[in-house]
């Protein structure tokens, strides 16, 4: 179908590299990392150094990632995926809501109940579609380990995109986004961001389908 | 529905910003997996579960068939109304089973299919609402709708400091008013809620209401809240009545065991007392009952001043005793200020006594007495 492989044809059909720049994410505090003693073993080649102890992020590695992960949702609401986002920060949870809210896609901010994917069958109905993608906003759960939804999406074959701070594992996740995960600015800032590429590929959809109907 | 045998996955590739030109094709794979593997467990998916288009068809089946029956039963089809149906199905199908919900009905498809049970995604298999996936979609929305008001009040409060304009904390009377229980929170959400739950939103709510500029979302929160009566069924004192010859008088009914009576208590009297037409002295001779007659005078210093007229029956001598006690009590209540009532109801005049004859249980010899026990 023309509709759905032109996009593929470009690298960044969707343009998203507009919606973002380094002095951004810096303002933002995005490439703030947490102490030395916290750090992961897999978030190393993603740090660009450490001071007094607190790590920085490598904002070029950060640009790049988020470039391809902002592309892929993009894609993902452009053919119309389910995109569910996930975090476990008390602070952010409202905020996270809303921005799916407005999206109008899902959002998952409270207790995770162990077999909603899994288990989806029988939790929900026979009939249930699952996400298509997965965001996490904040990739560890409270007791600060790695949040069950990775593994079962990875178990689901469920694409993943992810936040992924310096005490986070990015292994699972098929687009890490190594940036911080705890400062309010840098929520809204990835919020916004997320918010306006899935706005963005859905206008794209339905003006697409709207020529399509024309020709 | 997907087949039996297989499952179509689709699998995606990734798109690199460096990626070489060509259009990109979609590959499906097919995963087979065997028979035994997929075997259903068919009730652990809970109730069946109902789609929009399968309830409307079912309201309009529910629609033609009332019209039928009215029909039959030759009455006005317009004006056929639930109870007119009931009436009918009974007489059409007589059935002598016991339980109501066993015997033949027709109602309404809201009414029998209920709500929760209503399939909760489209066409396209996008769910409704944006909490779909958490499990608790309505429980969580409320959650979310009540934070997003705290967040609303806590920026009106810092709008106001900054103008300086905060009003002082009011004391609310809360009173008179109660939240609503964990069982009606169910059933308005038409979900399970557990224990902790609840507790959180009754906290959240608490939140809300204790901040200063909590007036703004008094109508969210009055949803939520119940009034209570604010006396617990504050007893009526009856007032005065006044007879012919202008004498005040009032009436009082007591119980005690199985005797029920009546007195009626009159003012500018000399202490007097008629039970069922007979003197107190020849109808109780026993002082002990006369006594307990003579209680609530005694109490409240009017001993000589009342005439009392009483009826009286069932019971034993005792009990006929405590029933005209009870009844005369009562009665004072009209003559004596509302202190004294008080008084009056911690002694424990106003109460009716609630002991009976507990019931001989099988397997004993009595209420309590067991049969003897023999060792061998």
């Amino acid at each position: 179908d023309k509709l759905l492989s032109e996009p593929l044809s470009h690298p960044d059909f969707f343009n998203v590299k507009e919606l973002f720049s380094l002095k951004d994410l810096f303002d933002a505090r995005v490439h703030l990392g947490h102490k030395k003693g916290c750090r992961h073993r897999f978030m190393e080649p993603y740090i660009f150094g450490c001071r007094l102890d607190q790590d920085i992020i490598d904002l070029d590695q950060t640009m790049q990632h988020l470039q391809l992960a902002l592309n892929f949702t993009a894609h993902i609401a452009y053919r119309k995926g389910i995109i569910l986002f996930i975090s476990r920060k008390r602070q952010f949870c409202h905020l996270v809501e809303s921005t799916a809210r407005e999206c109008g896609e899902y959002a998952h901010t409270r207790y995770w109940q162990g077999g909603l994917l899994t288990n989806a069958h029988i939790q929900f109905g026979s009939g249930v579609r699952l996400p298509d993608l997965l965001i996490f906003l904040s990739s560890l759960n409270n007791v600060f380990e790695p949040h069950v939804a990775i593994r079962d999406a990875a178990k689901m074959n469920i694409p993943t995109v992810g936040v992924v701070d310096t005490n986070c594992n990015p292994c699972l996740i098929t687009y890490p986004i190594p940036g911080n995960d705890d400062s309010p600015t840098a929520m809204e800032l990835y919020c916004k961001l997320f918010r306006m590429t899935i706005i963005r590929a859905k206008d794209k959809r339905r003006q697409d389908e709207v020529f399509s109907e024309l020709r | 529905m997907a087949a039996a045998v297989g499952r179509v996955l689709r699998l995606s590739g990734r798109w690199s910003a460096a990626a070489p030109g060509g259009p990109r094709t979609q590959m499906l794979r097919l995963i087979y997996t065997t028979t035994a593997v997929q075997r259903k467990n068919v009730g652990a998916s809970g109730p069946e579960k109902y789609t929009e288009t399968f309830i409307e068809k079912q309201i309009e089946e529910f629609n033609l068939g009332k019209r039928h029956l009215a029909n039959m039963m030759g009455e006005d089809p317009e004006t056929f109304t639930q109870e007119d149906i009931d009436r009918s199905i009974a007489y059409l199908f007589p059935s002598g089973l016991f339980d109501k919900r066993a015997r033949p009905m027709m109602k309404h498809p809201t009414e029998i299919f209920p709500e929760q049970r209503k399939i909760q995604w489209g066409e396209d298999g996008r769910p409704f609402h944006f909490l779909f996936y958490t499990g608790k979609q309505s429980y969580y929305s409320l959650m979310h709708e009540t934070y997003e008001k705290l967040l609303n009040v806590q920026k009106y409060q810092d709008q106001l400091t900054a103008q300086d304009l905060l009003p002082q904390k009011e004391k609310r009377n809360l009173a008179g008013s109660r939240w609503l229980t964990k069982i009606e929170l169910e059933e308005m959400l038409l979900e399970k809620l557990s224990d902790d739950d609840y507790s959180r939103f009754i906290q959240l709510l608490q939140k809300l209401i204790t901040l200063p500029c909590g007036e703004i979302e008094e109508e969210y929160i009055k949803k939520f809240s119940k009034e209570v009566p604010a006396q617990l069924q504050k007893v009526v004192i009856e007032p005065l009545k006044y007879d012919e010859r202008g004498v005040a008088f009032s009436t009082g009914e007591g119980k005690r065991k199985t005797a029920r009576a009546t007195a009626v208590v009159y003012d500018n009297g000399t202490g007097k007392m008629t039970v069922n037409g007979i003197d107190v002295l020849h109808y109780f001779p026993v002082l002990q009952d006369r006594e307990q007659l003579l209680f609530p005078f005694q109490f409240l210093d009017r001993v000589g001043k009342h005439d009392t007229v009483c009826t009286v029956s069932g019971g034993g001598r005792s009990a006929q005793a405590g029933a005209i006690r009870l009844a005369s009590a009562k009665a004072l209540r009209s003559f004596v200020t509302e202190k004294e009532v008080e008084f009056m109801r911690q002694a424990g005049l106003l109460t009716a006594d609630p002991r009976v004859k507990e019931r001989k249980k099988p397997g004993q010899e009595g209420a309590r007495r067991k049969f003897t026990w023999k060792k061998r």
